[in-house]
């Protein structure tokens, strides 16, 4: 992990140092003089390698640098600030997928092929193709301005929290309901379903007892890229409903070539993607004995 | 695969032939089929049958209503959102079909590639794949529009390189059982080089699954193109595609829905028909129904 870290710290860094413009070109003409006291400021004078060599040494004791834009704000501190944000709308998110995904796909497994299996799997197509920046205006759109069920923009009362995390958690609370519905119909033709069976207990037990720890593995598979989807879905969903979350704040730093604040969150979001999908294998052997890494 | 039949051949059903009978049976995919075809020739001929001119602007009739003369009303600078529309698709099938290619190219030669070789080179490959699916490709791309400017062809390029990972496994899985066959083994005896059996004999035997994944790798790039748009990262004016229409649709939907309905509609219905089609494909070429 730590290789490729490195790799991709080196390949961001060198992305944006070598895209033409500068973090202090834009609007308004800046004098000479004030542009070159700018750039000694921020070290942008040296030559690469040395703010390279510069910038890494600072992201070992974990700083990520100064803000070009915000002045006095370094990017440690942007990032306390609206990360937890996106982290409540992200769990949030990832908590509607669960619970809508694995009650619909528990559903439709219990009884294949009934109306009970039918109506969450074509609604789980919608969550499928429709993307995030469609579903959430609409949901704006009649919750928000005709209904005026919910507030539409903000981010300071539970209201303001269930549009945008269902937004969010909508297509994969579909993906879930497709997976566990595919897992638990697989595992129902297993040996040791076959005996709970036999044994007499009811069809929902056998069902959250016995074959819902092993049907639920393609699931938990899916965790991973659900957290990454979910993390590049958060731009936009922050976007639409102007939550001062993470995402946004990247959105609008890429635009003001405020390069420590792109770098420093391109690098917390990859890390945070590793150590998911680290967490997400140890489940996975912790769920499933038959595999046993070395 | 070679589907040339010949007449004297004693009936029986090609693959090909099979699963062509198996997709027309299939009614949600062959109206997907159909419609993607449909958008496709719209889509080719918009300079003609476009109402209006894609800037011509109508003072006097922003943010019209949906009516006779403007089918999907117009927008807030009063152009006429159905040629819009039209020529957003223009953009954005063609992203989502030129970056898919991309991504076959890619993926198709280094699947080819690692799964031939075998081995610890085969290793080697396929572990980088591994660590590249970890990676949230997204702001890769989002740094790269940013920075180097949006310019249309970085953006095939760009997202075509996001999605070929897939692809690599189906292909060097393809390849790693292709392999082994017999006609391979006469291909080597006869003295072809290793290169043209990759590219003569082994690709083209594997090209179903390909088929297959590509066109449920387009609706996914043009997803990420309007995702891009969206977030006014991807296509830039005065071009438009259906995710800068939506986007724009978004900013007036109290006062005129119909400007984000229209694109997102047509958005939704390319989606859902690619989806439908390449699920088809893949039931009619692969019945036993290997997901992913």
């Amino acid at each position: 992990m730590a290789p490729v870290f490195l790799v991709v710290v080196t390949v961001v860094f060198f992305m944006i140092r070598f895209a033409p413009g500068g973090p202090f070109d834009s609007e308004k003409q800046v004098p000479p003089q004030i542009l070159e006291n700018l750039n000694a400021k921020y070290h942008l004078n040296e030559p690469l390698w040395k703010q390279y060599w510069r910038y890494l040494v600072a992201l070992s004791h974990l700083d990520l640098g100064p803000s070009f834009k915000h002045a006095n704000r370094t990017v440690n501190e942007i990032i306390a600030e609206a990360f937890p944000v996106s982290l409540e709308l992200g769990l949030l998110s990832l908590a509607w997928a669960l619970i809508i995904g694995i009650t619909a796909g528990g559903l439709a497994a219990l009884k294949p092929n009934s109306l009970l299996d039918y109506v969450p799997m074509s609604f789980s197509i919608f969550g499928i193709c429709l993307p995030t920046f469609v579903i959430g205006p609409l949901l704006v759109l009649v919750f928000g301005l005709w209904l005026e069920w919910f507030p539409v923009a903000g981010w300071t009362h539970w209201q303001h929290r269930l549009l945008p995390s269902l937004t969010l958690g909508f297509a994969y609370a579909a993906y879930i309901s497709r997976l566990t519905r595919g897992g638990l119909i697989e595992i129902s033709h297993q040996d040791f379903i076959r005996t709970a069976r036999a044994k007499g207990l009811s069809e929902p037990k056998i069902l959250v007892k016995h074959a819902l720890r092993g049907g639920m593995l393609p699931v938990v598979s899916f965790l991973g890229p659900a957290l990454a989807g979910i993390i590049s879905g958060a731009l936009v969903t922050e976007t639409i409903f102007n939550i001062p979350g993470l995402g946004r704040f990247f959105i609008q730093s890429a635009l003001n070539r405020d390069y420590t604040v792109v770098m420093g969150t391109a690098l917390l979001y990859f890390s945070l993607i590793f150590v998911c999908n680290f967490l997400v294998d140890i489940v996975y052997v912790i769920l499933d004995p038959r595999v046993r890494y070395e | 695969m070679n589907s040339e039949t010949h007449p004297e051949d004693a009936g029986g059903f090609s693959l090909w032939h099979d699963a062509i009978h198996r997709l027309l049976k299939n009614k949600l995919a062959l109206l997907g089929g159909l419609f993607i075809f449909f958008e496709i020739i719209v889509c080719a001929i918009t300079p003609w049958i476009a109402p209006y001119g894609f800037e011509d602007q109508i003072l006097e009739l922003t943010l019209a209503r949906p009516s006779v003369e403007h089918w999907f009303g117009t927008d807030t600078l009063g152009r006429d959102l159905l040629t819009r529309v039209l020529y957003g698709g223009r953009i954005s099938m063609m992203v989502g079909f030129l970056a898919s290619l991309v991504s076959v190219v890619v993926g198709v030669v280094y699947g080819a590639i690692a799964g031939f070789i075998g081995g610890r080179t085969d290793n080697v490959m396929m572990r980088i794949v591994d660590v590249l699916y970890a990676l949230p490709f997204v702001f890769l791309v989002i740094i790269l529009m940013v920075y180097f400017g949006r310019n249309i062809f970085l953006l095939f390029v760009a997202l075509g390189f996001t999605q070929w990972l897939t692809m690599a496994r189906i292909v060097r899985g393809q390849v790693i059982s292709l392999k082994e066959k017999e006609f391979v083994a006469a291909a080597h005896s006869m003295g072809i080089s290793d290169v043209s059996i990759i590219f003569r004999h082994l690709i083209p035997n594997s090209l179903g699954p390909v088929i297959v994944y590509l066109t449920l790798t387009v609706p996914s790039v043009i997803l990420e193109e309007a995702f891009l748009s969206f977030l006014g990262l991807g296509v830039q004016a005065p071009m438009a595609s259906w995710g800068t229409l939506i986007s724009s649709g978004v900013e007036v939907m109290e006062i005129a829905p119909w400007t984000l309905i229209a694109p997102a509609l047509i958005l939704s219905l390319t989606l859902f028909s690619l989806n439908f089609l390449g699920d088809g494909l893949r039931d009619a070429l692969d019945p036993k129904g290997a997901r992913d």
